[in-house]
């Protein structure tokens, strides 16, 4: 019951987080200069009356509250506008890019909080030990390169100089690869993007492992544990390492925010035909109903990433049930 | 009468001293600690290389070359070469550490200012007031915050303000939740309630009171903020919205990205890249050795 009652809560929010985002979202796009009419037709033999038609048919002859009406009205149809550049609607552009950007994220991601979380158990175990202070500051560091420089000189060493990679995009021109040929390639090509976002991740989940592993090590069950004389490995797994992961997988939702920013940068790096590179493209083309479409898929799934995290965290802290959590 | 005045003015002086004692000793244990005294290091060079920049450049960073100069490697005229336009990358280097920096620097000052202002008044007087601040503090949390400042500074138009601006924007409610938490657990504490006692005035007990009790952790919150303020401009500028009137290191990495020959002029890509990351390093670990020393029992450790 309470678990529900909790699970209920964290909908509403999110469904009202959701509705203020797409207001905020129509807002900032108010302020833009210039026509966007306009913009679109660039050729000036296009005439005034001709301008205004189209006005009409875009519905911006309205007031800001008809237009904010239209606005919703089309985004609950999965309309979201026209794009100036590619001349299609915003959602089939987005569509097209989708699915090579989860491919990059999650495959970025697994590897990062792998490497991450076992570095950082490592770290934090042997809290003050030489291993320690070498992981604590070689991740300080990782988590200073920001993912861009770091995919530029990764770019620069294993693409120009050492030529053990491709430079940019997802697959060999023009190869007419298929099958297993074809996966390979996508692999071989993913390599250097992924990378610049995991040693930007990993850094950060051995700083976030490390700092949960050192709290849970001055707890009295691990003491307990210890007096029973319980194997080291054992008290690692079972007992510090499965408490120490709670907060880590709060903050993975968090992280996944984060992540779009890594996507971002690794994605214009690399020509990666993602959404990432999309952004880039859709800023230097100015296409303001792309930008506006993108930010909103961006922040609508951090949100829904977030809920999702709650309805894990449902399940492996205990105190949901016992309605203890508040926050 | 004259006796009480005497008094609060040994009183201040007083106080003064215990001030002054406790930057000494902050100090002492920056410059002690391993981490603190490379950051610093680091960031005293920058400060010195962006104040003297214009007595360390050779030539304008914005002044173009003729064809006969462009995409030079490193020489004894051009000290880290040129970029495609002739300019000299050696100047640009120096002239991209102002921008960084003022950025830092000014973006941290208002993200502060603004979260404090909020944090205070929030965590003060509770009820609806603070549940409504917090809302719209957990709204700027939640939102994606490259995305969100891509937007702004694609819609505001790219100059170093409307950077600030965005950053600040996006950084301020983090800074807000740190100081309500600790303002929450303060104003319950003997020494405002005996200031309210004798009467104090609200203003008086948050500003007066409370604040120079918040003032260590926003120190931290700064150096944090000054950190993510660096970043966030490097993105931006990379991505092709930095101002173009004031070139900054991301935005030499965005138009050696955009030329298509970074690969021919490494000398080109290698200073702004080494740059950034030199600096945000700097203030990483001047932030956790500060971090450090705020922990509660540091000071007595280390036997002071």
């Amino acid at each position: 019951m309470k678990t529900l009652q909790f699970i209920l809560k964290k909908l509403t929010g999110a469904l009202i987080t959701i509705v203020a985002i797409a207001i905020a979202n129509f807002a900032i796009f108010r302020i833009a200069p210039g026509d966007p009419i306009r913009m679109m037709f660039k050729d000036p033999r296009v005439s005034t009356e001709q301008l205004q038609a189209m006005r009409v048919k875009f519905g911006l002859d309205k007031s800001i509250g008809g237009q904010f009406i239209d606005y919703v009205k089309q985004l609950l149809h999965g309309n979201l506008g026209f794009s100036f550049w590619q001349k299609r609607p915003v959602a089939d552009v987005i569509g097209d890019r989708i699915g090579q950007t989860l491919i990059l994220v999650v495959t970025a991601l697994v590897i990062a909080t792998t490497l991450g979380i076992i570095l950082g158990a490592i770290s934090g175990w042997r809290n003050g030990s030489k291993t320690d202070r070498t992981i604590l500051s070689l991740s300080l560091v990782l988590y200073s390169i920001p993912t861009f420089a770091m995919g530029i000189l990764l770019l620069l060493v294993f693409g120009f100089i050492l030529l053990l990679f491709p430079l940019g995009g997802i697959t060999t021109p023009a190869s007419g690869f298929t099958g297993f040929m074809y996966l390979k390639d996508v692999l071989w090509h993913m390599v250097l993007p992924a990378f610049s976002i995991v040693l930007w991740y990993v850094g950060e989940y051995i700083l976030l492992t490390r700092s949960s592993m050192v709290e849970v090590m001055d707890q009295d069950y691990i003491v307990t544990a210890r007096s029973k004389g319980l194997r080291e490995s054992v008290i690692l797994r079972k007992h510090a390492l499965r408490n120490a992961l709670l907060p880590v997988v709060t903050l993975s939702g968090v992280n996944f925010a984060f992540a779009i920013a890594g996507v971002i940068e690794a994605e214009t790096v690399f020509s990666w035909p993602g959404i990432g590179r999309l952004t880039y493209d859709a800023v230097m083309k100015r296409d303001y109903p792309l930008l506006q479409g993108i930010f909103l898929l961006f922040a609508v799934s951090v949100v829904v990433a977030n809920f999702i995290v709650d309805l894990i965290y449902t399940r492996i802290d205990p105190r949901i049930k016992t309605g203890a959590a508040h926050e | 009468m004259s006796n009480t005045k005497a008094e609060l003015s040994i009183n201040k002086k007083r106080k003064q001293k215990i001030r002054n004692q406790k930057i000494k000793d902050f100090l002492y244990l920056l410059i002690d600690h391993k981490m603190g005294k490379i950051g610093v290091g680091i960031i005293v060079i920058f400060l010195f290389v962006a104040l003297a920049a214009p007595l360390l450049r050779t030539v304008s960073p914005h002044q173009s070359g003729n064809a006969s100069e462009i995409l030079i490697p490193p020489n004894s005229q051009f000290i880290l070469g040129t970029d495609d336009l002739g300019r000299d990358v050696w100047s640009q280097v120096l002239y991209g550490s102002r921008v960084s920096l003022l950025i830092g620097f000014v973006s941290a000052l208002a993200t502060v200012v603004t979260g404090t202002l909020v944090g205070i008044i929030a965590g003060f007087y509770g009820g609806i007031l603070e549940e409504v601040l917090m809302r719209i503090v957990d709204f700027f949390m939640m939102l994606p915050a490259l995305p969100l400042m891509i937007v702004l500074a694609a819609v505001l138009g790219p100059n170093i303000w409307n950077i600030i601006f965005v950053v600040t924007l996006i950084s301020w409610p983090t800074t807000a939740r740190v100081v309500r938490s600790q303002v929450l657990s303060l104003k319950e504490r003997p020494f405002v309630e005996a200031s309210r006692c004798i009467g104090a005035k609200n203003s008086f007990l948050m500003f007066g009171e409370i604040f120079p009790n918040v003032v260590p952790i926003l120190f931290a919150e700064a150096v944090i903020m000054i950190t993510e303020a660096i970043y966030a401009e490097a993105v931006l500028s990379f991505l092709g919205l930095g101002d173009p009137v004031r070139m900054s290191w991301g935005s030499m990495l965005h138009f050696a990205f955009d030329s298509g020959t970074m690969a021919r002029a490494p000398w080109w890509v290698l200073p702004p890249i080494v740059s950034i990351i030199l600096l945000i390093i700097g203030f990483s670990f001047l932030g956790t050795a500060v971090s450090d020393i705020l922990k509660p029992g540091y000071k007595e450790k280390k036997g002071l």
